[in-house]
């Protein structure tokens, strides 16, 4: 074979990879037996820590799945690596992406949903480029209270094009959210004409951004408007739809999907009947066939890479077909009104998060609307972050680990709450929280033990209260 | 034959010049060899067009291929009609399927391009 192709061995193949990128040899171990291999691996598997009160969200948030959606994933029929391009065929497969679209646009009260990405950022991407293939502009703005990780994979995506960031207010009752007077200053420039606008709602602090003035500041530059969204929000918060965003996207993990550690998750990609054509990947439609019966088939076929080549609509090809359906049945198993439940509880429950840490003396960062997520401002937050690890409790995110070089977030920690936030580990959080500000030493060397019997037995080997509402006084076992 | 008075493009475009104008579509053969038009994306007018530059994309059910401009100027206007009935290509590709109008910047390009006796040879060569 290597005559046929003119070459003279396996390495010419991979000419185009840097040699010091290529792997020469793997560095594997010796081979075990199962027996003790399986040991090996059990053990390294219980270095993961699951019985913390986790407070992290940033992007990725815990929700109770309801055992029917995992269940029905497991039916072998949806188990396939074929694209479902022969109607005759797989009618099923194409169904059910038919019914994640639908549900999704009326989510986002948008016309149109591709069939899925990747991620939430891979979807971001791919939205702003959609922004210049229809406008035929270069430049896109991003805010910079878009996730960090969104706007880095546009960065990665953009060779050749410009992306700009716009400052967020830095103090105030807006700070936290986008700088709409920047905005309006990077629109003007009539020499560098703006494709897209990219504005998170709600943003990556939890705060509620002014998405229908980022809209109009935007369409008023004859520029598109780009929505980053939360899906589980939409049940409460006005869709993108609504708020005259030309394109939405966002991470669909909320919908059913485990918050796995990087994924597989879901890239949401929705937009008006308008931008149909520059939307990425594949649609699926619904029609009848030659008996005049219902029928589902890919559309827009002739846009993707197998046959535009380069001038295709992305150089992704692909959908996350089974998480799709996850989170299809998430949606249709809940319903709009337990939506809406799952979105307003985890406002309670945020709201609750705020009082307990206020009443330690720890205040949020911005003062803006949120839904269920914020900022909270702590000394040394990395550090106080640490500690309470040491406590059973994942305090959110420290701001500084994400974002090194932005001073204004150095002390604060980001902290989520959904509907699975329990009071006690609220109240536990607060606790631990007030300890180490006022330095008093961790409650003893059973925290990790301790903080597993709260979860299962709700501390009722303690007799503490289920609830705690106002900040617990400070605990120290004997 | 393919009309006389028209002249073509080795991409299958076609040019109709009156005075400083020129009306612009794709041949028959073209619409024959893409099967049914779904749609046709269109520039706007006032664009400026560079001779054999992409003006638009015509899709059909089968292929999406691009347009190119026979010759440069600005686009004076597209036929609006298309966007509801892109069938009009394959019904009538020389006339009802024209596609944009251009105010002619090089007047000199067209006669760089094939008249229909080389046009038919094109094709009849596959």
């Amino acid at each position: 074979m290597l005559a046929t192709l003119g070459i003279g061995g396996v390495d010419e193949l991979f000419a185009d990879i840097p040699a010091p990128l290529r792997a020469s040899r793997l560095d594997l171990p010796e081979p075990e037996p199962e027996l003790q291999l399986a040991a090996r691996l059990e053990g390294l598997a219980g270095k993961n820590r699951t019985n913390l009160a986790s407070f992290l969200g940033a992007g990725v948030y815990r929700h109770w799945t309801p055992a029917a959606v995992d269940q029905l994933l497991l039916r072998g029929e949806w188990y396939t690596a074929y694209t479902p391009y022969q109607p005759e065929i797989s009618q099923g497969t194409l169904q059910s992406i038919y019914e994640y679209e639908s549900l999704i646009a009326e989510l986002m009260a948008l016309d149109v949903v591709s069939a899925s990405h990747y991620d939430g950022a891979a979807a971001t991407a791919e939205a702003a480029l959609m922004t210049c293939r229809a406008t035929r502009r270069q430049r896109v703005l991003v805010s910079r209270a878009v996730h960090p990780h969104y706007r880095q994979t546009v960065q990665a995506y953009f060779g050749g094009l410009e992306v700009e960031e716009i400052p967020v207010v830095a103090e105030g009752p807006e700070s936290g959210t986008t700088d709409l007077a920047a905005l309006e200053r990077l629109l003007a420039d009539p020499d560098r004409p703006v494709a897209g606008v990219v504005a998170g709602q709600p943003n990556f602090f939890g705060l509620l951004e002014p998405m229908a003035a980022i809209g109009r500041l935007a369409h008023g530059a004859r520029a598109l408007f780009v929505a980053v969204v939360e899906p589980v929000s939409l049940a409460v918060l006005a869709p993108p739809g609504e708020y005259g965003a030309d394109i939405a996207a966002g991470e669909g993990q909320p919908l059913g999907i485990a918050p796995q550690y990087g994924g597989p998750y879901l890239g949401l990609l929705a937009s008006t009947d308008a931008l149909v054509r520059q939307i990425p990947g594949r649609l699926v439609g619904m029609t009848t066939d030659l008996d005049g019966k219902r029928a589902f088939v890919m559309t827009m076929r002739a846009r993707e890479q197998d046959i535009r080549r380069d001038k295709a609509a992305s150089n992704i090809c692909t959908n996350q077909a089974l998480l799709a359906l996850a989170a299809s049945i998430y949606v249709a198993t809940l319903g709009p009104h337990g939506l809406r439940d799952v979105a307003a509880l985890g406002a309670a429950r945020a709201a609750e998060l705020e009082a307990a840490l206020a009443g330690v003396g720890v205040g949020r960062l911005h003062p803006g609307p949120y839904l269920n997520e914020f900022a909270v401002r702590v000394p040394s937050a990395r550090d106080v972050h640490r500690k309470l690890l040491d406590r059973g409790v994942l305090a959110g995110l420290a701001l500084a680990d994400i974002e090194p070089d932005e001073p204004s977030l150095a002390d604060a920690l980001l902290v989520c709450a959904t509907e699975v936030t329990t009071s006690e580990e609220i109240a536990r959080f607060a606790s631990g929280l007030e300890d180490i500000l006022s330095g008093r030493p961790p409650v003893g060397v059973e925290a990790g033990a301790g903080a597993e019997r709260t979860r299962h037995g709700r501390h009722a080997a303690e007799g503490q209260p289920e609830s705690a509402p106002e900040p617990a006084p400070t605990r120290v076992r004997a | 034959m393919v009309p006389t008075d028209l002249r073509y493009t080795k991409d299958h475009e076609w040019v109709r010049v009156d005075g400083d104008e020129a009306t612009v579509g794709i041949t028959e053969y073209a619409a024959g060899q893409l099967g049914d038009i779904v749609f046709v994306e269109l520039p706007d007018a006032g664009r400026a067009l560079e001779q054999f530059a992409t003006f638009g994309v015509v899709e059909s059910v089968k292929a999406v291929s691009d347009l190119f401009a026979p010759v440069s100027g600005e686009v004076l206007a597209t036929n609006e009609a298309l966007t509801g009935s892109p069938e009009l290509v394959n019904a009538d590709p020389h006339g009802g399927g024209w596609m944009i109008r251009i105010k002619l910047a090089k007047p000199e390009e067209v006669d760089e391009l094939l008249d229909a006796e080389a046009y038919d040879v094109l094709t009849a060569a596959g």
